[in-house]
């Protein structure tokens, strides 16, 4: 992929490049997905919105040639909301990491996905916080290593797609960087769908995760999630024993005809206006 | 909706709803705590019927996070709130001074710290309202006393706030809040609006952070064609990250300098019985209405004092202190907090003068009395 790829004309390229991103991370490739969907739906530069929070993942506005705000730490969803409420014709996409969608902004998550709100949130997992250094996150499995979990991790870990099912968000999906070409098709329905789309992508550090769970190169790291995950249509025919540590991909709810709150605020407005013209 | 010209009674609370629809605010987002409460409720009811929208978010951070948003998006928009809850803002307070967004954050302050007085009243946040945040800047703080200055200073507020393209705190308290008192709206064409300045340049010369001779660069909203980068991180004129020393320097002071270069046309103050005094009390919000009657009780026993009323607490006017103080043998500072805005006092006054405050900070409203009592030591008179 050269300059001429048309990919280049969504990217900062010229001004900003190279990324912040160490050699073998994941977000790149996300990145990536997210244009290509972007360009395939047609949407035009001026109507989207890139916002973000802290952290690794949430660099990733800095790149793209869109309507780009890089916010604080976990609120990006918050920051989302308003903008969307105010110009609801943009599609606002939502960037996020583990750490910062899922622990400092765990309650915006769930609220805007309560509320249904018109946003593609694409949270880029790779269980470890990785601009400060490795530290363990709400997705680090039990047992596994990070600098603040020095003899293996004690806590539980979110099953990110539950929660946002739970939460009443109306598009949930699972992916991996490993699964390039399903994130990319997944990713474009997620922007397509009216409503609060979450899109879990399973990504990987290979410098502070992959270094301090055995798994030292990039490569490891893709095969481990090619090995570890089962498409969510098959996981009926698989046994319990079999899905024991997987991760299942795939679109687990993709409901389009659930009230979306700024349509529903558009209705108030207008059954309020009907209202004093009645009157 | 107020008959405009037509006196009424209402709250502080409404008065600041009228304000902030006066000057076109469009956009609220808040979480209910007392008592700035019906600020969002008069929102609630009123935005939605103007084709304005009202969210109550999950807790402060988002409703700040929202308003900030909206705003981005090219809406006039507020948020209200009292201490806790303004505790809870002070990160994204300093993400607008960082990006220069311009937004109104309403603090009805009620007793602290932690949930303190839940809900009578106080000044105490008057030192955080202007260095909340972490970090270099220069906080917009405005403190109204009665309900016809809340409507006025709420307008004042959303029109410093887009003129300089920094948040602007409106300070009132409980009292100010709750008390119900004669408001008069006024006509829709006597109110001044100012709207920000809007970029009229093709979208490659557009800078968003643009450096100018009075510091105010260009705002675009979002989806308005002039696509850019913003970032709570020390950035350029383009709004791209940046360490560089120079930009780093240049930027933060251009926080600074595009407040402090037009200090003087958003200074509000009322003088009251100033031009003969020799005895100066200097007071905000409602300790302000207790120390204009303490300046009548202390002028019938002859005693010559005047009242500097701060409409502006912060940038502090610093030479407006200076200037009254020139005739003057001492001066009291009114305040309902433990003496907070006396240090500004003291540090502005150029002459060594007698400067003592009169301080209550058990959630009742301070009276002329007390006022007079601390003028009285002052003018070492004391009775006892």
């Amino acid at each position: 992929m050269g300059p001429k790829s048309p990919v280049y004309e969504y990217l900062r390229y010229k001004k900003k490049f190279p990324t912040v991103w160490c050699p073998g991370c994941g977000i790149g490739t996300v990145m990536g997905a997210i244009i290509r969907a972007v360009m395939s739906l047609g949407y035009e530069k001026n109507d989207v919105v890139m916002v973000s929070g802290i952290g690794c993942s949430s660099r990733m506005p800095v790149y793209v040639d869109f309507n780009t705000l890089h916010t604080t730490h976990g609120r990006a969803i918050a920051f989302a909301t308003g903008i969307k409420l105010v110009k609801p014709h943009l599609k606002v996409i939502v960037v996020t990491g583990d750490g910062d969608g899922l622990a400092i902004g765990g309650n915006h998550f769930i609220h805007a996905a309560r509320r249904n709100i018109d946003l593609t949130h694409i949270l880029i997992n790779n269980s470890i916080y990785g601009m400060t250094g490795g530290q363990y996150s709400p997705t680090t499995p039990v047992g596994a290593f990070a600098y603040t979990a020095p003899y293996g991790n004690i806590e539980p870990d979110f099953d990110v797609v539950k929660l946002g099912i739970a939460a009443g968000a109306s598009f949930v999906a699972r992916t991996t960087v490993y699964h390039v070409v399903q994130m990319g098709k997944i990713i474009e329905k997620a922007l397509k769908h009216k409503g609060y789309s979450l899109v879990d992508v399973i990504s990987q550090c290979p410098v502070l995760y992959g270094r301090l769970n055995k798994m030292k190169s990039p490569v490891e790291m893709l095969r481990w999630q090619k090995e570890h995950t089962v498409d969510v249509r098959v996981t009926a025919k698989r046994s319990p024993e079999e899905l024991k540590g997987k991760y299942i991909v795939g679109i687990f709810k993709d409901e389009p005809d659930m009230p979306e709150y700024v349509t529903e605020y558009q209705k108030l407005i207008d059954s309020l206006k009907e209202g004093a013209t009645k009157r | 909706m107020q008959d405009k010209g037509k006196p009424t009674l209402i709250q502080g609370n409404i008065a600041c709803g009228y304000g902030a629809l006066a000057a076109g605010c469009s956009f609220f987002a808040g979480y209910p705590i007392t008592p700035s409460t019906e600020i969002a409720e008069f929102m609630a009811r009123e935005l939605p019927k103007r084709g304005g929208k009202f969210i109550q978010m999950e807790d402060e951070m988002g409703s700040l996070a929202a308003v900030i948003g909206a705003s981005i998006a090219g809406a006039k928009a507020m948020t209200a709130t009292s201490g806790p809850g303004f505790s809870l803002m002070q990160e994204h307070l300093g993400f607008a001074y960082m990006t220069e967004t311009p937004v109104v954050v309403v603090n009805v302050m009620r007793g602290g710290p932690s949930t303190g007085l839940p809900t009578m009243t106080s000044q105490s946040d008057t030192l955080q309202a202007g260095f909340g945040p972490h970090g270099d800047y220069c906080a917009v703080v405005f403190a109204p006393s009665s309900v016809q200055e809340v409507f006025e200073y709420t307008v004042k507020a959303f029109n410093a706030a887009e003129f300089l393209q920094t948040p602007v705190v409106l300070l009132m308290d409980e009292t100010l809040a709750h008390m119900r008192e004669r408001f008069v709206h006024p006509p829709a064409d006597s109110i001044e609006v100012i709207n920000r300045k809007e970029p009229e340049m093709p979208f490659a010369w557009f800078k968003r952070f643009e450096m100018t001779p009075d510091c105010i660069s260009n705002f675009s909203a979002f989806g308005d064609g002039y696509r850019y980068h913003i970032t709570g991180l020390t950035h350029d004129q383009m709004g791209f990250p940046t360490a560089v020393s120079r930009e780093v320097t240049d930027g933060l002071e251009k926080l600074r300098d595009k407040i402090l270069n037009h200090k003087e046309r958003f200074t509000y103050y009322e003088k009251f019985m100033t031009d003969d005094a020799n005895w100066l009390i200097v007071a905000f919000g409602t300790a302000a209405r207790s120390a204009k009657q303490a300046v009548i009780e202390a002028r019938r026993h002859r005693m010559k004092v005047g009242l500097l009323q701060l409409c502006t607490i912060w940038p502090f006017p610093d030479e407006l202190i200076a200037e009254l103080s020139r005739n003057i043998e001492g001066i009291v500072v009114a305040e309902m907090n433990m003496g907070q805005l006396i240090r500004e006092v003291k540090r502005a006054c150029p002459r060594k003068l007698p400067i003592l405050g009169a301080n209550r900070y058990d959630g009742v409203l301070i009276t002329p009395d007390e006022i007079i009592h601390s003028l009285k030591v002052v003018h070492g008179n004391k009775e006892r």
